[in-house]
């Protein structure tokens, strides 16, 4: 009996999370509401990246990214969210640095910083790989050239999961 | 039967435990991070530290853990500071708790009680937040209630007592005389895009905002009749079509007397908007900003960067590197008129400017200078700025010849090839040093700076990273004439050089050498060079960052608010960590 119980309990502590996703309400650059815990893409691996229009390594990550993000895109179906940290001080300043740049991702404004609070970001880069399910899988922080070769390496292995 | 009863029981509270657990842990998280920033200070007679004060090691550190189910979350941060390290306030000696709080979200309703975050708008009449790397946290002790009654629309509530270092959250607190008000505020915000369904998906986007603060603190002053009520209120319009943009707040605050705006009995104002354009490759904002008498404290005595109800965000340009971030603006709150243009540019890919991956360029001028002031009635004569009075009057749109600052730089961003990449910065800065940070008399610093950051990739593995920078000053450097006694006011001023190289394998490693040399300095014994190495060392979310050497005397600043770090000489470490 006891081992029955046991065992049951056991399999209830084993149950597994199911997203990792916080339940946080962003923007995005159009002033829509974006639910990250509602965040999908069929499937296919998510990226969270967070940046500031002030972090030389966040840009120098975000370029090195966009070169590449096609290519991800095509053969894994990730898609990279670019979480900016920027305070009221530099929120005007995303959009047209985004699109000065060139960069294709999705981006989300934390202008109050709830999310980077949320998932325990001290400094940026901070980049978080989440599975199909929301479950996160990998988390690096900072940015080293050549950095995002590994993310890649990640991104290949979630892909390859489903 | 009792032990059938016992077993019954045991059964249920199994069942109801399972299933409880199931739900509790298949949603539940624990997550949380860990820094440590540690600082061993050693004498060092060529930078002048004589005497250590006493304090041969300073240490900061933070450990936070949040826990999540669902709707349901929570979290708490433990900081100690032992003590804390130079440049901090000395205050924060001490560990404990700092902050804890406990929220529900359903999506229609939030609750929060504990320490809060938070911002009403762009920050003109309430913003709460915490910035590490300054020692500032003015977290929002009470609770919070948000509700979302319709999709597009956001109301707010808050309630309760700000942060003070490790002061307990009571009245009469302070340790002195000092008490500490209670901040009250509700905000509104409707996002007609989002609320009306024939605007869904409209090229037009427009949202409103509103919001109301008010602070009750006790008259304490046998001098003065301070107001115990002082609210602050905010309106704010976002408007969009296309590529354009455009946004504004105005805050109006009634009579607020303090140790700020030296006892003067005006009424505040800040405005702030912004106007951008944007398209692929292209993009360009506009934004001004004027502030009037706008500081906004729970303490009306404070006259530091504590309990500040409100945020008034710096507009100009944040540079990052070495020298250009030398001279970093800070907010006025008693008074500016800021403007700022950036535009970023991207040369396409295949031109011949562009090459095959394209230039990115980027310009920005930023300028701040004072508002105009001038004297108001009081009694039969007329008083300018002075205590007690009506302070001063003030045209709106006039601006001062007091220029505060001004900053016009030119970037290229340039991938050449495979292997190497090219960023380089023109800057051409005005820093009226005295005003903004208090150094009397000192002349304004007028410097054309200048860097390039070259990197080249070794191999798929190896980078190689080198950055040259300069800092000419126009007038002060080598010969400018300086009194004897006025020497202290001279330390970081004239021309500097600073080269870093850095070699980096990723993912792990990262080793660099720097030299910051201020070879142009008017005092022939400030001429030092500050010679610093750091190691590196990240995997995955843990960062461990060890570096010796010297660290000139200078200000760091985050978001307008600024510290002042004195010359250290010694060996450092940062441990930090996410999970």
């Amino acid at each position: 009996m006891t081992l029955l119980l046991m065992a049951l309990m056991v399999t209830g502590l084993q149950a597994q999370s199911k997203s990792d996703l916080p339940n946080i309400t962003l923007k995005d650059l159009n002033g829509k509401d974006v639910n990250i815990s509602k965040l999908s893409n069929n499937g296919k691996p998510i990226v969270l990246t967070f940046w500031a229009t002030w972090c030389g390594p966040c840009i120098k990550e975000h370029n090195a990214l966009n070169d590449v993000y096609q290519d991800w895109q095509d053969e894994t179906g990730v898609k990279i969210y670019a979480v900016s940290i920027d305070d009221s001080r530099s929120t005007a300043k995303v959009k047209p640095m985004v699109e000065g740049k060139g960069w294709d991702f999705d981006i989300l404004l934390d202008v109050n910083s709830d999310l980077k609070r949320a998932m325990n970001v001290s400094n940026p880069p901070h980049t978080f790989l989440f599975d199909g399910n929301g479950k996160l899988v990998y988390q690096h922080t900072g940015y080293i050239e050549g950095g995002e070769d590994d993310l890649y390496e990640e991104i290949q292995k979630v892909a390859k999961k489903k | 039967m009792r032990k059938h009863i016992l077993l019954l029981f045991a059964l249920v509270l199994t069942v109801s435990f399972k299933a409880g657990a199931q739900s509790l842990l298949e949603n539940s998280q624990v997550s949380g991070s860990f820094q440590t920033d540690a600082q061993y200070y050693m004498l060092d007679k060529g930078i002048n530290i004589t005497d250590l004060m006493g304090k041969k090691l300073g240490v900061n550190g933070f450990g936070k853990v949040n826990y999540t189910n669902g709707n349901f979350s929570a979290g708490m941060r433990f900081e100690a500071f032992l003590p804390e390290m130079n440049g901090f306030r000395s205050e924060l000696n001490g560990v404990g708790l700092a902050n804890f709080f406990a929220s529900y979200d359903n999506g229609f309703i939030g609750m929060t009680v504990g320490d809060i975050y938070d911002q009403f708008g762009s920050g003109l009449v309430f913003r709460t937040y915490e910035e590490w790397s300054l020692g500032m946290d003015n977290a929002l002790r009470g609770a919070r209630v948000v509700l979302r009654p319709t999709q597009g629309l956001t109301l707010k509530g808050v309630y309760g007592r700000q942060r003070f270092f490790w002061a307990p959250y009571l009245e009469r607190d302070m340790g002195n005389d000092d008490y500490r008000g209670i901040v009250r505020g509700v905000d509104a915000e409707w996002d007609l895009n989002q609320s009306i369904s024939s605007l869904n998906n409209s090229e037009f986007k427009m949202s409103l905002g509103g919001s109301f603060v008010s602070k009750k603190q006790a008259d304490q002053s046998s001098f003065y009749n301070i107001p115990e009520n002082v609210s602050a209120a905010a309106a704010r319009l976002n408007l969009g079509y296309g590529r354009v943009s455009f946004s504004t707040e105005y805050a109006y605050k009634i009579n607020d007397p303090s140790a700020i705006n030296n006892f003067i009995y005006k009424e505040g104002h800040a405005l702030m908007s912004s106007l951008s354009y944007s398209q692929k490759g292209f993009g360009a904002v506009l934004q001004v900003k004027r502030v009037d008498n706008m500081s906004f404290k729970s303490m009306y005595t404070g006259k530091q960067n504590d309990l500040d109800i409100n945020f008034i965000p710096p507009i100009n340009y944040t540079h990052t590197h070495s020298l250009p971030s030398m001279y970093t603006y800070s907010t006025q709150p008693n008074g500016e008129m800021a403007a700022q243009l950036q535009v970023n540019y991207t040369i396409p890919k295949g031109t011949a400017l562009g090459g095959k991956y394209g230039t990115k360029l980027a310009f920005n001028m930023s300028q701040v200078n004072d508002i105009v002031r001038d004297s108001v009635k009081f009694g039969n004569a007329m008083a300018l700025s002075q205590a007690g009075t009506l302070g001063y009057a003030s045209k709106f749109f006039a601006v001062s010849d007091h220029r505060f600052f001004r900053d016009i730089n030119f970037e290229v961003d340039k991938k050449i090839s495979k292997d190497w990449h090219l960023t380089a910065q023109y800057i051409n800065l005005y820093y009226d040093i005295e005003t903004i940070e208090g150094h009397a008399g000192s002349p304004v610093v007028k410097a054309n700076i200048g860097f390039m950051d070259v990197t080249y990739k070794i191999n798929k593995r190896q980078s190689l990273r080198l950055e040259l920078q300069g800092l000419w000053e126009n007038e002060v450097h080598k010969g400018y004439e300086v009194e004897e006694s006025e020497k202290k006011d001279y330390q970081k001023r004239g021309d500097w050089a600073f080269a870093l190289l850095e070699y980096s394998i990723n993912p792990h490693w990262s080793f660099s050498i720097a030299d910051k040399w201020n070879y142009g300095n008017p005092v022939e014994e400030y001429r030092d060079h500050y010679f610093t190495g750091t190691v590196t060392y990240i995997h995955d979310a843990t960062r461990v960052m060890l570096s010796a050497g010297r660290q000139s005397e200078g200000v760091v600043c985050v978001g307008g608010v600024c510290r002042t770090v004195p010359a250290s000489s010694g060996v450092s470490l940062t441990v930090s960590t996410s999970f």
